[in-house]
């Protein structure tokens, strides 16, 4: 039988507030444990919360974003469960009247095809703080740091068809929020969480069967692996006869398998209801437009524009604009060059290759997106070639002076004075008179030999391109 | 001394006759005399309290002024007190010694008011007797067999009987305004939102207001001009602005429309109550009040909705007493679960594991719609109800409670605890300012008489209570036991 996979995936996003959702708490990552937990952090009694409202224009940022309803009357619920890392004992979050409402995301497929996929809703949420089991024997201790930090909770439609869409959404998803710069969105720090409901039903099939939510995925690979893996085991479960069992499912990346974790079947019955210690949050026309105005442009509209003000070609765009860092990048070396398409094949093909070779963010770029634009514009003004470029950028990685000083210095300069070299050209031609021969009886590709010989008595610094003229006169 | 009322203590201050620090020791030598009987203090502050009073009158005497400056009160022990033991008549928060003061005490310090001690209650202001408090029931000062009502209890049998010059409450159903008629003395609870609820012990949510307990509308007004007002650390404080209460307080009463329930009159009220707020109603007329019947048909639904409201917030409200971070937790757990379970069946009484139960039924899977929605619905209806009424009427009289205090262990089926608040518990669903002043006596007891006004009409709230108080003297009444100083 022919299986189609039906995914829909839960996205954690810490919002990068400076304070708690609903304290003054800070948030930084890594602090001491329960250094910044504050007595509504702690669950005092008789403390309460106040909306952040940083965390909600965030919110509402990504909502507008998406081109998603925003909720004009949002209301907080609580979510009842006992943890020891829950203080209050519930978590405020949002149930019936979400902030951000129906959206949706359009991603590019391996094939290049573009496909939307729906946003069901997102919503404001605490996260919970940190049980740690293994520094104290027999006994568990509690870290509320996190405790409190605002989420936005990303809930896509049942539109995903394969590991490969869902990755691709998620890159999406990831790079809009990075533009929005409203997360770190960092999947192995936590800041960006993903969990993967996943079902199979047979082809052309259009009822969702039971699925199964795949948690602790904290990579992109991993995603793709998890469901991979996932959707295999459900196959091999039905066709030996079995059932899906609606359950939650850990993945282990170790052993990469999905394993049971516990059953929805006795599920939790969180209680929700209104929480009467915050008032609905009253959105306003003027309130989304203000958001609206003060959007970046966000990844869409720019590769369409790179495609039309830089002529680039659609693969290439789609890798510029694939984050807000590399595109600015791209933007400074593209001006600074005089040559946006050449610029964007030193940016996707040089200065990528450098960065995954040494496993940084372009951000973190030891070659300065102005000092390629310059080592580019030397290509172009026939400064450099191209070959003694590619010389000059490793250069660039330890020594941090300017392009012109260091094809200075290192003499690198390629030689265009017609005098110089004419005076190779001569030699070239008085010591290879057999070629010289050649070529005079009709044999053109010697010519090519030539301008070689040339190239190396220049040391590979004269304009090869001023070398073939020069010695195509000659030999007349 | 004691039977000065705080507006006539403030003069005695700030004359020179008397001294905070006297005045002071007057109440701690009270307090250490007739507390282990009537049990209205859970804790008592002697040094601390002594301190501030020092503090007082070297203020005063470095040209401060205040109405509170210098004058003893006392804070239920639902609101957090800074390095003071803060209990909410609990077992689970016996040993909880509060990081931070509640915005309220944060006023009444800032005022430079002392506090004498914290005050028993039912246990998480759940209860209309203050039998529930883990510390044991308070004793009414008129006749200590019976209850002094709740859950406020402790603060109102402290006031009636002179152990402090006023006291701070929380009204949730009528927890301020019952305990103040079964004591009689007057209490007032103010329209949700406008007292800060930042570190008052949450209860029911959005039902929880604190309030006055005290001798007379005029030191209502003044304990409110202190409370009163937008606090950034609650988000259902209100932002409007705060009057001065006490400006109002002799405004006429010509013209004034007062609406009397159909259903405050009806079956269930004791003949006496009935007759003493139909004379104490006669005082207003001849302050040139109109007075006529009103209707707020919804009434009767207001108990249901209440006990399902309540408790739900409640059930999640309190289950932050795990026993992980502070309070009671059980001794050797075998596991989370063992902790949990014993933590809270140990440290939680009856009435409150009661609570829990309907609360947490109220709002499980199946039941949400059929319950707490509905409940909901009934409190719009009610708030309706009142508009309305409003729309004739500028204040709502009848009784506070249907009857006088009853006897201590008398009320054993909750549903009829639960009925003593028929007349209050609307008010709360509304969230409407109310007061309950002394209206008359019957067999030695007092008989609270109850006011209710529109949204944020705290000062003509207190205005009308303050002009009935002087035309009568039932607030002066002391209860005999306590009367005599020494």
């Amino acid at each position: 039988m022919e299986w189609e996979t039906v995914i829909g995936l839960e996205v954690h996003v810490q919002l990068s507030t400076k304070s708690k959702l609903f304290s003054g708490s800070a948030t930084q990552f890594g602090a001491d444990p329960n250094t910044q937990a504050n007595i509504y952090d702690l669950a005092m009694p008789g403390t309460l919360p106040v909306l952040n409202a940083d965390a909600l224009r965030m919110a509402v940022r990504f909502g507008v974003a998406i081109g998603a309803e925003i909720g004009r009357r949002s209301v907080f619920d609580r979510k009842n469960y006992f943890y020891p890392d829950l203080p209050k004992g519930y978590q405020v979050s949002q149930l019936d009247y979400p902030i951000v409402g129906k959206g949706s995301l359009t991603v590019t497929l391996d094939d290049g095809s573009e496909k939307a996929i729906g946003v069901t809703r997102a919503h404001m949420e605490e996260d919970a703080g940190k049980s740690l089991h293994e520094d104290y024997q027999g006994m568990t201790s509690i870290d509320l740091n996190r405790a409190g930090t605002p989420l936005l909770e990303i809930v896509s439609e049942p539109d995903i068809r394969s590991a490969r869409e869902a990755v691709a959404y998620l890159k999406k998803l990831h790079s809009i929020i990075r533009y929005l710069d409203i997360s770190d969105a960092i999947m192995a720090q936590g800041s960006m969480r993903c969990d993967a409901n996943v079902s199979i039903r047979p082809r052309g099939e259009t009822e969702l069967s039971t699925r199964t939510e795949i948690k602790n995925i904290n990579s992109f690979r991993f995603v793709e692996k998890a469901i991979n893996y996932e959707v295999q085991r459900q196959q091999d479960v039905i066709e030996d006869g079995g059932r899906i069992v609606q359950e939650t499912r850990l993945y282990d990346a170790d052993k990469d398998e999905t394993r049971s974790m516990r059953s929805k079947e006795v599920a939790n019955d969180y209680r929700y209801f209104p929480e009467p210690d915050l008032l609905p949050i009253v959105i306003d026309e003027a309130y989304i437009a203000d958001i609206r105005a003060r959007l970046p442009e966000l990844p869409d509209a720019k590769k369409a524009r790179f495609c039309a003000e830089y002529k680039l070609g659609e693969y290439d765009a789609g890798v510029l604009v694939s984050s807000r860092e590399l595109a600015e990048y791209f933007e400074i070396v593209a001006s600074g060059s005089g040559d946006p398409k050449l610029a964007a094949n030193w940016v996707t093909g040089e200065l990528q290759g450098l960065l995954n070779k040494h496993n940084l963010e372009v951000s973190d770029s030891p070659i300065q997106a102005d000092r390629l634009g310059t080592l580019i514009a030397r290509i172009k003004d026939e400064t450099i070639s191209g070959k003694i470029a590619k010389t000059i950028f490793e250069t660039m990685l330890e020594d941090s002076s300017g392009v012109d000083a260091i094809i200075e210095s290192k003499g690198l300069k390629q030689v265009t004075d017609s005098f110089a070299i004419e005076k190779i050209v001569d030699e070239v031609i008085a010591s290879n008179p057999n070629q010289v021969q050649q070529y005079k009886e009709g044999k053109q590709q010697v010519i090519s030999f030539l301008v070689g010989q040339a190239m190396k008595l220049s040391q590979r610094k004269a304009n090869p391109g001023q070398v073939n003229v020069l010695l195509k006169e000659k030999l007349k | 001394m004691i039977e000065k009322t705080v507006a006539e203590l403030s003069v005695a201050l700030a004359s020179g006759d008397i001294s905070s620090v006297e005045l002071t020791q007057v109440y701690l030598d009270r307090i250490a005399r007739f507390n282990a009987d009537l049990n209205a203090f859970i804790t008592v502050c002697d040094e601390s309290a002594m301190d501030q009073a020092r503090a007082a009158d070297a203020a005063r005497a470095n040209g401060e002024t205040g109405a509170l400056l210098g004058i003893p009160m006392a804070h239920k022990d639902i609101f957090c007190t800074q390095g003071i033991s803060t209990t909410c008549g609990s077992r689970i928060l016996q040993n909880f010694v509060s990081p931070y003061d509640a915005t309220v005490v944060e006023h009444f310090k800032t005022a430079g008011a002392v506090t004498l001690g914290k005050t028993n209650m039912d246990e998480f202001a759940m209860g209309s007797s203050n039998e529930t408090s883990f510390f044991g029931p308070v004793k009414n000062p008129w006749d200590s067999n019976r209850v002094p009502g709740g859950s406020s209890g402790g603060s109102a049998a402290a006031v009636a009987a002179g152990l402090c010059a006023m006291a701070t409450g929380t009204d949730t159903g009528g927890s301020i305004r019952q305990p103040a008629a079964f004591c009689g003395i007057t209490g007032f609870k103010p329209s949700y939102g406008r007292v800060s609820r930042w570190g008052m012990i949450a209860f029911a949510s959005s039902l929880d207001q604190a309030g006055p307990l005290c001798q007379s509308a005029e030191d209502a007004a003044l304990m409110m001009n202190v409370m009163a007002g937008l606090d950034s650390k609650d988000s259902t404080s209100i932002d409007k602005d705060v009057e001065d209460y006490t400006t109002t307080l002799n405004d006429s009463l010509d013209g004034l429309k007062i609406g009397i329930p159909r259903q405050h009159f009806a079956q269930g009220l004791s003949a006496e109550v009935e007759q003493t707020i139909r004379d104490a109603l006669k005082e207003y007329e001849k302050l040139g009040a109109t007075i006529k019947e009103i209707d707020l048909p919804n009434n009767h639904l207001s108990v249901s909705a209440y006990y399902v409201v309540a408790p739900a917030e409640a059930s999640a409200n309190l289950s932050r007493y795990d026993g992980v971070r502070y309070g009671y937790r059980c001794e050797n757990p075998l596991d989370l679960e063992d902790m949990y379970k014993r933590t809270r069946s140990e440290g939680f009484g009856d009435e409150v594991k009661r609570r829990i139960m309907v609360g947490t039924y109220a709002l499980s899977a199946g039941f949400y719609d059929a319950y707490y929605r509905k409940a909901q619905k009934i409190r719009r209806l009610i708030k309706n109800d009142f508009n309305e009424a409003f729309d004739e009427v500028d204040i709502i009289v009848g009784p506070t409670s249907p009857h006088t205090a009853f006897e201590l262990g008398a009320k054993s089926d909750p549903v009829a605890m639960y009925l003593e608040d028929i007349y209050t518990i609307a008010v709360n669903l509304a969230g409407l300012p109310a007061i309950s002043i002394p209206g008359g006596m019957v067999d030695g007891l007092p008989i609270g008489m109850h006011m209710v006004g529109n949204d944020f009409a705290e000062a003509r709230v207190l205005n009308i209570a303050h002009q009935f108080q002087r035309q009568t003297d039932w607030h002066r009444n002391k209860p005999a036991a306590f009367t005599q100083e020494d």
